[in-house]
């Protein structure tokens, strides 16, 4: 921006300057409301809930953002938790992306300092929101790398509301993407930064972004295999370039080197197959550089033959390098590839080797409406800014047309990364809008009447063209730095829409005019086409999107009822149960548990041990003797199950079921899911297998539920349930929330005394029957 | 001595809970009779209770006053079931109320009999006690009957088959048989709880002695127990013997002499036995209790809320065990302690110093985790003593590794010596025009 305005003010007349001045000043206040819009749609969450942390994961980082404000930074480096996998523990500070709670704690520790007493809790509420605004600000800065202020202040404005994004933003929503998305813009930001200006201290800048990156989420990996791709693509359309060298070179060094020092990637910046390409194309980049300098030196026939001798060396050496990098990848089981890597390049594989993967919801592949729903109007807009950006195809544009492809694709494998397809979407559809609006508002200037305004247009446009024109011829001639150059190329990108219809002829100027009504028209469509997302960004934010999760709410008839059954059961464990006893739940309570009720729990949503989830879901799917046996050897207390048959919550432990059946059964064979299955189908009625209605999951959910309406009528499977008396001996019910949405069962000691054999039972029986008749006789006398 | 023993024990402050920590023999015994008859027919027995300072309480069986608790306090510490025949106890009490009284810690002895009452049968079978089905079968033994002058069916028997515990029977070796006429039971074998104390020689069976065998006996030889007593996981203790004449005074007084073997005695074991295992019964013996763990890093006094993985440590407990007046300490050589995580890690015997503190050092494993202390100390006779004791175990800090490792002192040279090489490569080539 700067360049091209000194550019320009130089070279141009006063009014032009002033114009720039004034669209400099215009786009400043442009990008404060849209910092402000980013920040205030996601407070919808706040003010028709309140200020609380959602979900499950925002619960651990906010613990963590405790500890470490409490402690300070060593302690938590070197944290060993010892209240979550009971018994093995968590090492913390080596395990966890730090780079949320770092720049939570910083925030948190800067407003202090400055006497501004925020409560931990409130600084991570809002932290999501603010770096929503940030990412913002950094869409604009990228879009205008690659297609100029315009498509930089649409797509700005278009990614501070985008449903998917705010999904994972909304105050409360304290969660590593909310820092992550704004990183992974700025870097990709600083890289078309350095690849259009060709500067060292951007590349560092780069760098240090990526670092960033990576202390705050595993998605890294993203664009250390998206740039090096993009490399590969400028190497292989022949726009190698020593901006590209210095644009890459120091990123794989200093960022491999900065990622190494992240406790959590340590040594696999250099060991998973993950970064492999990076090094690849490093190794590539170099001997392009190579062949680019001994072309510059030698003359063409000499060229030639040291091409021939470089071609067959560099083949043998890259031959061998690819050799061993094959043997030691062969070596891993895995390939050298995590598990959830290996999903995305393959999205059958987690359903087929990793259920504890597949049955995270979102790690499922999405639907079409979450399309519509997440990115909604973006997704017809965006093949168009594809085009926009082949017309033309600059260093810049190739990249960002990669990045949408490449997101698009692993949008389509999981959900999740919907959230790495959304700026994607709002560049293109930013780029999109703006191109197209130009082309129209420019329509209606050459046709409207009042000519003054349009000659005057005109002739500003056309004194800005000549200065381009100028400055280009200048650069040429002086056989400029690259750096310089780009600057131009970029400009001249970023005019060439503008200046085309004008300067290159006038014949061609009014091929591309459109007729007036058509513009018009036009206009009003998309003028429409942004109110419809607009109000459906706003709908999003309002209401499908800011439930913290943790408190429900339903409407009917009746008004409104706000089901606030998790803080209550968390609540009544922290009051009730000793600091050290230990809660066994499914692992989607972990975090919660620990964070909200400060109790131990046995498996948690950082499920980095699948043996001891399967042993949880052994146990909730073995028959309850089995069941208390194992959670006794882990030092089991209580067990907590989430019902919603009551209420109609239809993510409860009976519909999370079969998933730890088949995580169980991974690892303990004696469970097996076609046992919990009639017929291929699950169900809890009276139809259920006999497995089925003994496992201690079904038992805990519907304990005395008969007792409700009578008839134990499950309002999520619609459906009556298969064992209405259900008598536990191992487990006692020692508290249901108000809306039975959770229940906690604590495990009973083993029996006091053995009894005798049981066919002793019978006597027994018949000796109460026959006291019992004795006794009314006995009783007269 | 017996004085002032009772003098002693009545200036302690009678609790209810029976195993105060400060004593934990029983105070307070409840004593259902089937006629009050029986309280002088077995009065050494009930007599040598009182004179080692306990305060019997007789009542019938069927008084409608009897109760064990009142306002959810327990009267009485011990009961004495010498009602066989009792089909409905009178008040408050029935089968389960006696076995809630078991399972809050309190003891019991129950003397059954030839027609032993379905409800005594009742608690017995919740106790893991299995009576001979056959109402009317007794025990007989036509090879190890006790002579007597009259030509018996062999219903009174002389057992010499006790278990051999020091703790249940005390350390007097009981010499003369113990006289025997009732019906026997059988413990189930899986069963740990249950105890054969008295058990029939294998030429026992157990049958209606007045009728003619048609069937083969459901019950026969040792396996057919006597008397058994039952240590519950709560450490209360049961006493279940199939015959009440054992306890009585006619019993206790008269010689045995064992068919088959010349000795007669004068006297029979009935009261040596009967007296030791009644002290058992009641806490008198076998009670033991851990005080006092500690554990600290090697060189160091004070209990850390965490330790790091390859630390010394130090780990004690002091164990005593009651003699029915005083915590003495208890001396043996086969304590052990785990350091437990899922399993034990460190499985070591503690030494003693005989004062009654147990103590050891071990090197905390190579793995982190929430560790246990664990002693499981469970032995014939004895209470179980069950520790455990929490403490994580942490990796190393990030600046307690090694800072120079001498095998990476190339890499170090090589490290530096490039960064030396390109600084004056870039001095060289950027000034040497």
């Amino acid at each position: 921006m700067a360049v091209t305005d000194a550019a320009n003010g130089g070279g141009g007349t006063t009014t032009t300057s002033i114009r720039h001045a004034f669209g400099n000043v215009l786009a400043l206040f442009i990008l404060l409301l849209i910092g402000v819009l980013a920040f205030s749609i996601r407070l919808f969450s706040v003010i028709k809930y309140e200020s609380v942390i959602h979900e499950f994961d925002p619960y651990f980082n906010y613990r963590v953002t405790q500890f470490l404000t409490k402690n300070g930074i060593y302690d938590f480096w070197n944290w060993f938790d010892d209240r979550t996998w009971y018994p093995l523990g968590r090492v913390i500070g080596g395990t966890v992306y730090p780079g949320l709670t770092l720049t939570a704690g910083t925030l948190w520790w800067l407003l202090n300092s400055l006497n501004i007493p925020l409560s931990v809790e409130t600084v991570c509420v809002f932290t999501a929101p603010i770096f929503s605004a940030f990412a913002s600000w950094a869409t604009y800065l990228l879009t205008k790398e690659v297609k100029g202020t315009g498509a930089g202040l649409t797509a700005a404005v278009i990614l501070a509301m985008v449903p998917s994004y705010i999904s994972r933003s909304v105050a409360g929503s304290y969660d590593n993407e909310a820092v992550a998305i704004f990183a992974l813009i700025f870097t990709f930001y600083l890289y078309i930064k350095t690849l259009n200006t060709g500067s060292l201290f951007y590349a560092t800048l780069n760098s240090i972004a990526y670092f960033y990156m990576v202390c705050s989420w595993g998605g890294y990996t993203f664009i250390i295999n998206l740039i090096p791709m993009h490399v590969l693509l400028c190497i292989v359309t022949g726009r190698y370039s020593p901006r590209l060298y210095i644009a890459y070179a120091p990123l794989v060094i200093l960022g491999t080197l900065l990622a190494a020092l992240v406790p959590v990637v340590g040594f696999n910046a250099v060991m998973t197959s993950e970064h492999f390409a990076s090094f690849l194309v490093f190794i590539i980049i170099h001997v392009v550089a190579l062949v680019y300098y001994i072309k510059g030196i030698l003359s063409p026939k000499m060229f030639r033959v040291a091409m021939a001798l470089v071609v067959s060396l560099g083949l043998a050496v890259c031959c061998a390098m690819i050799a061993v990098l094959i043997a030691v990848v062969a070596s891993s089981p895995t390939k050298g590839w995590s598990g959830r890597s290996l999903s995305l390049l393959d999205p059958t594989y987690a359903s087929k080797y990793i259920p504890i993967i597949a049955s995270v919801s979102e790690h499922q592949p999405p639907t079409w409406p979450s399309y519509f729903m997440d990115i909604n109007v973006l997704a017809f807009l965006v093949p168009a800014g594809i085009i926009a950006c082949f017309s033309p195809l600059s260093d810049a544009s190739s990249f960002v047309v990669l990045y949408i492809v490449t997101s698009v694709y692993f949008s389509g494998v999981m959900v999740r990364l919907m959230l790495v397809l959304a700026p994607a979407a709002c560049i293109m559809s930013g780029i999109a809008l703006s191109q197209a609006f130009d082309v129209f508002t420019r329509s209606i200037k050459f046709q409207l009447p009042s000519l003054s305004d349009g000659s005057h247009a005109d002739a500003g446009d056309a004194s800005s063209e000549s200065v381009v024109h100028n400055d280009t011829v200048k650069a040429d001639k002086s056989e400029d730095t690259s750096k310089e150059r780009t600057s131009k190329k970029s400009r001249k990108k970023e005019k060439e829409p503008v200046e085309k219809p004008l300067s290159k002829s006038q014949i061609k100027k009014r091929l591309l005019v459109l007729p007036l009504e058509t513009s018009i028209i036009a206009i009003l469509l998309l003028v429409l086409l942004g109110a419809f997302y607009v109000v459906h960004s706003v709908w999003a934010a309002a209401e499908a999107y800011s439930a913290p999760s943790i408190v429900l709410t339903s409407h009917t008839h009746d008004g409104l009822h706000v089901f606030d059954d998790f803080r209550e059961a968390y609540a009544w464990l922290s009051h009730n149960t000793e600091v050290d006893d230990k809660v066994a739940s499914w692992w989607d309570y972990g975090y919660q548990t620990t964070a909200m009720a400060n109790r131990t729990v046995i498996v948690d949503n950082n499920t980095w041990n699948n043996t001891h989830i399967a042993t949880v879901g052994t146990a909730m799917s073995s028959p309850e003797k089995a069941a208390w046996e194992i959670f006794n050897s882990l030092d089991v207390k209580y067990v907590l199950v989430v019902f919603g048959g009551l209420v109609g919550y239809p993510s409860d432990d009976i519909n999370k079921f079969l998933w730890m059946v088949r995580i169980g059964g991974g690892v303990f064979p004696h469970i097996k899911e076609p046992d919990y299955l009639r017929d291929g189908q699950y169900r809890i009625d009276s139809m259920a297998t006999p497995t089925m209605l003994n496992c201690l999951m079904y038992k805990l959910s519907y304990y005395r539920f008969v007792e409700t309406d009578g008839k134990a009528f499950d309002r999520v499977r619609r459906t009556e349930i298969g064992k209405k008396h259900i008598k536990l001996t191992h487990f006692e019910e020692v508290f249901t929330t108000h809306h039975w949405m959770v229940r906690i069962y604590k495990l009973k000691p083993p029996k006091n005394r053995i009894r005798g054999k049981a066919k002793k039972s019978k006597s027994k029986a018949s000796s109460k029957t026959t006291s019992k008749r004795k006794g009314p006789k006995r009783n007269p006398f | 001595m017996a004085k002032l023993l009772f003098v002693l024990l009545a200036l302690i402050p009678l609790l209810c809970s029976s195993f105060s920590p400060d004593s934990p023999s029983d105070r307070r015994i409840l004593v259902l009779l089937d006629d009050f008859a029986l309280k002088s027919s077995h009065s050494i027995f009930l007599n040598s209770l009182q004179s080692r300072g306990f305060d019997l309480d007789f009542k019938l069986a069927d008084d409608p006053k009897i109760a064990l608790q009142r306002y959810g306090q327990y009267l009485y510490d011990g009961l004495i079931l010498f009602c066989p025949t009792i089909e409905r106890f009178g008040g408050s009490i029935d089968a389960a109320a006696v076995l809630d009284f078991v399972d809050s810690g309190h003891d019991l002895i129950v003397a059954a009999d030839s027609n032993a009452s379905d409800l005594i049968r009742e608690i017995a079978t919740e106790c893991g006690v299995d009576f001979d089905e056959d109402l009317s079968a007794m025990v007989v033994d036509h090879s190890g009957y006790a002579v007597s002058s009259t030509e018996g069916d062999h219903t009174l028997i002389a057992s010499d088959d006790l278990i051999k515990s020091d703790v249940i029977l005390g350390s007097k070796k009981i010499e003369a048989p113990v006289l025997f006429q009732g019906i026997g039971h059988s413990l189930n074998p899986s069963n740990s709880l249950v105890l054969k104390v008295l058990s029939a020689s294998p030429t026992a069976y157990s049958a209606n002695p007045k009728s003619k065998l048609t069937s083969p006996p459901s019950l026969t030889g040792s396996s057919i127990s006597l008397v058994s007593v039952v240590q519950a996981r709560n450490n209360a203790r049961v006493l279940i013997s199939g015959s009440l004449s054992l306890f009585s005074n006619r019993f206790f007084r008269s010689g045995v002499q064992k068919a088959g073997s010349p000795t007669k005695h004068d006297k029979s074991g009935n009261e040596q036995f009967l007296t030791e295992l009644s002290k058992w019964v009641f806490h008198e013996r076998g009670h033991l209790k851990a005080v006092n763990v500690q554990h600290h890093k090697a060189g160091e006094a004070d209990e850390p809320s965490i330790y790091r993985i390859n630390d010394d440590l130090e780990y004690s407990v002091e164990i005593y065990e009651w003699s029915g007046t005083t915590w003495e300490p208890y001396v043996a050589n086969d304590v052990q302690v785990q350091f437990y995580m899922m399993s034990p890690y460190v499985l070591k015997t503690l030494s003693t110093d005989g004062k009654g503190r147990y103590f050891t050092s071990f090197k905390v494993p190579d793995v982190y985790g929430v560790f246990q202390f664990k002693v499981e100390y469970e032995r014939l006779g004895y209470t179980s003593l069950s520790l455990s004791k929490q403490i994580p175990v942490r990796p190393f800090r990030h600046n307690e590794y090694e800072r120079f490792i001498p095998t990476a002192y190339p890499y170090y040279g090589a490290s530096f010596s490039m960064m030396a090489g390109f600084l004056i490569f870039s001095a060289v080539h950027l000034y040497n025009k």
